[in-house]
């Protein structure tokens, strides 16, 4: 505990800001059976109780703090209860890319030179590819759902990760302190692992949590073109998707998951915006 | 130089071959049966293996694939199984209507997003760096679908200005020739707003960065000591320094461009390039998406090589290095 408050008050404000808010989302969604009083999915009598304004009682005397959607289910809960899938989506996805972006980026640092012409050829390929091509092509390959979200986010997501880690890597394996550790008789792999690869980690988090809110607004345009998490799941996408149907008459269906979309983006910008200038 | 070009021009030539390969492979493997859209259920086995016999689809695929690059590098992308019209020809109607929409979002968001982040990086009072500053951050949060969808409920539903769908009215053949431009404008007006909106935070958020670094550089304290106007120091010394890396990533914004379009064309039914790709990946229209996706990768290789090429040109120095 001592050392999260010597964390926090090293941040500037800006950094603070942006955790603040995703901290307030993480915990919101964490204790969402807590914050709601009725199901993300449970809809009763739809005729009498769809579209209702935010901040208002249904006939069964249940508050809508958000209102209803059009089959009259509660928005709020519908928001923190999507905040879970929406939030676990993004993380996901940014580990698998972090993973295979750290492996590539530091085998060809570290490789010989054949692999490293390998690996950054892969990668350039890879940076070439249309991303909304390759998404909408595997996305729609198997059974929409949030694994596959996961799985096609990640794999199209690493090679900016694995670009960064490459030339972080190579400018910290150059360094004197590589050249002792070597002189002290520690083999390659450990210098790698022990000291190059954890120095020059602090720009690869920053990217990685842009990343986050990167994949989670890709998450949720999939899901917007009928490609990602399938209803009756709730996730930002699917909720901003079916507001999109009902612009006119309850606006603050859609208008409610796009707000925690964006400040979830912004707190991650902030985040990696304050992790980089520290360095 | 002439070496560098031309190692560049192969590696792009690479990527585009791989990608139309994956591309290839993927779509024909991914199920879903364009025949059987195309015919309906009450289709006879017969029938569809009859219509598959025609298509060519009954083919080995490694024999379909080399067919199509064949045809391909003579510049024949073959007819749409939906359509029955020439892939070409779908794509030649709606390639204007994405390039309008694009070329003006980027020439937009990157003149307002540049003179934005250096206005932010020179300024002297830090509450207008902060105010703007949150401003750039939302607005580069903001996913484009989102964005657009909020702009319509504004300008469509609650004030009533402008139409959220098209690009044309349905009575725009019958309006005189100031009439129909008028009409065209209005339909251009959202969704290049929502564009250029979403281009113009990040690409003032990073024009501040690269202006910033340099405020205190001492080639500007230099030029500055010769006696040089304060707007020559910015625009000549402090500027073009800058901008070397702004262009850079102009190229490497191309794609995300592309996919930002794809998005928005989706919400105000914008018949460009991305409304055909999203409608022919859903009905497993092999030529067409093939088509579109040599297409989109032919633009980013040539994004890339672009934004190359102009940053040779903002930096004189790079010019040795590449040789």
């Amino acid at each position: 505990m001592r050392r999260a408050s010597t964390v926090w008050r090293r941040l500037d404000l800006r950094s603070r800001i942006g955790l603040g808010l995703l901290i307030l989302v993480i915990v919101a969604a964490l204790l969402a059976p807590l914050l709601t009083t009725i199901g993300p999915d449970v809809q009763r009598d739809v005729a009498k109780t769809r579209f209702l304004a935010p901040f208002t009682s249904d006939i069964h005397q249940v508050f809508h703090p958000l209102g209803t959607d059009r089959l009259g289910r509660d928005v709020w809960a519908r928001l923190v209860h999507g905040a879970r899938v929406s939030l676990l989506v993004g993380v996901m996805a940014m580990t698998v890319s972090l993973l295979i972006g750290v492996i590539v980026g530091s085998a060809a640092a570290a490789g010989s030179r054949l692999a490293r012409s390998v690996l950054l050829g892969v990668t350039d390929f890879g940076l070439g590819i249309p991303r909304v091509v390759l998404l909408l092509l595997l996305a729609s390959l198997w059974q929409p759902s949030a694994t596959l979200v996961v799985m096609v986010l990640g794999l199209t997501g690493w090679m900016p990760v694995a670009r960064l880690v490459y030339a972080e890597t190579r400018s910290q394996l150059a360094r004197p302190f590589v050249e002792a550790s070597a002189a002290l008789g520690a083999g390659r792999l450990r210098i790698l692992l022990r000291h190059a690869l954890p120095n020059g980690m602090a720009p690869v988090m920053a990217l990685a949590t842009l990343g986050v809110g990167n994949a989670i607004t890709l998450e949720a345009g999939l899901s917007f073109l009928g490609l990602g998490v399938q209803p009756p799941t709730a996730s930002w996408g699917t909720m901003i998707a079916s507001g999109r149907d009902t612009v006119v008459n309850a606006p603050w269906v859609g208008l409610a998951p796009g707000i925690a979309l964006v400040l979830v983006v912004i707190g991650c910008t902030l985040v990696a915006d304050g992790v980089r200038e520290r360095r | 130089m002439l070496h560098g070009m031309l190692t560049a021009l192969l590696r792009g030539l690479a990527v585009v071959l791989g990608v139309v390969t994956l591309t290839f492979f993927l779509l024909h493997l991914a199920p879903g049966d364009p025949v059987r859209r195309l015919l309906g259920p009450a289709a006879e086995p017969a029938q569809i293996e009859a219509a598959r016999h025609t298509l060519g689809l009954d083919r080995p695929l490694p024999a379909q694939y080399l067919d199509w690059i064949g045809r391909a590098g003579r510049g024949d992308f073959g007819s749409s199984i939906a359509h029955g019209r020439p892939a070409a020809e779908l794509l030649g109607e709606a390639w204007p209507a994405t390039a309008l929409l694009v070329l003006l979002s980027i020439l937009l968001s990157w003149t307002l997003g540049i003179v934005i982040g250096a206005l932010q990086a020179n300024t002297r009072r830090p509450g207008l760096d902060g105010l703007t500053s949150a401003l750039t951050v939302a607005l580069n949060a903001m996913p484009g679908y989102w964005l657009g969808m909020v702009l319509v409920m504004v300008f469509t539903y609650q004030l009533g200005w402008l139409p959220a769908f098209g690009a044309a009215g349905v009575d725009a053949e019958f309006l005189s020739a100031g009439g129909r431009l008028t009409d065209r404008l209005r339909h251009l007006a959202l969704p290049l707003l929502t564009l250029t909106l979403i281009g113009l935070g990040g690409t003032a958020r990073f024009s501040r960065a690269a202006m910033r670094e340099l405020r205190d550089a001492p080639f500007l304290l230099a030029a500055r000591g010769r006696g040089l106007r304060e707007t020559r120091v910015v625009m000549r010394h402090q500027l073009r320094n800058a901008l070397v890396p702004v262009v850079t990533l102009l190229g490497l914004s191309l794609p995300a461009l592309f996919s930002g379009a794809v998005f928005v064309e989706a919400i105000f039914a914008w018949p460009g390039v991305g409304q055909v790709l999203v409608q022919a990946v859903q009905a497993r229209d092999y030529p067409v998406v093939m088509a579109a996706a040599t297409i989109s990768a032919v633009l980013v290789v040539a994004g890339n090589l672009l934004a190359e090429f102009l940053v040779t040109v903002a930096d004189p120095r790079t010019r040795d290095a590449a040789r």
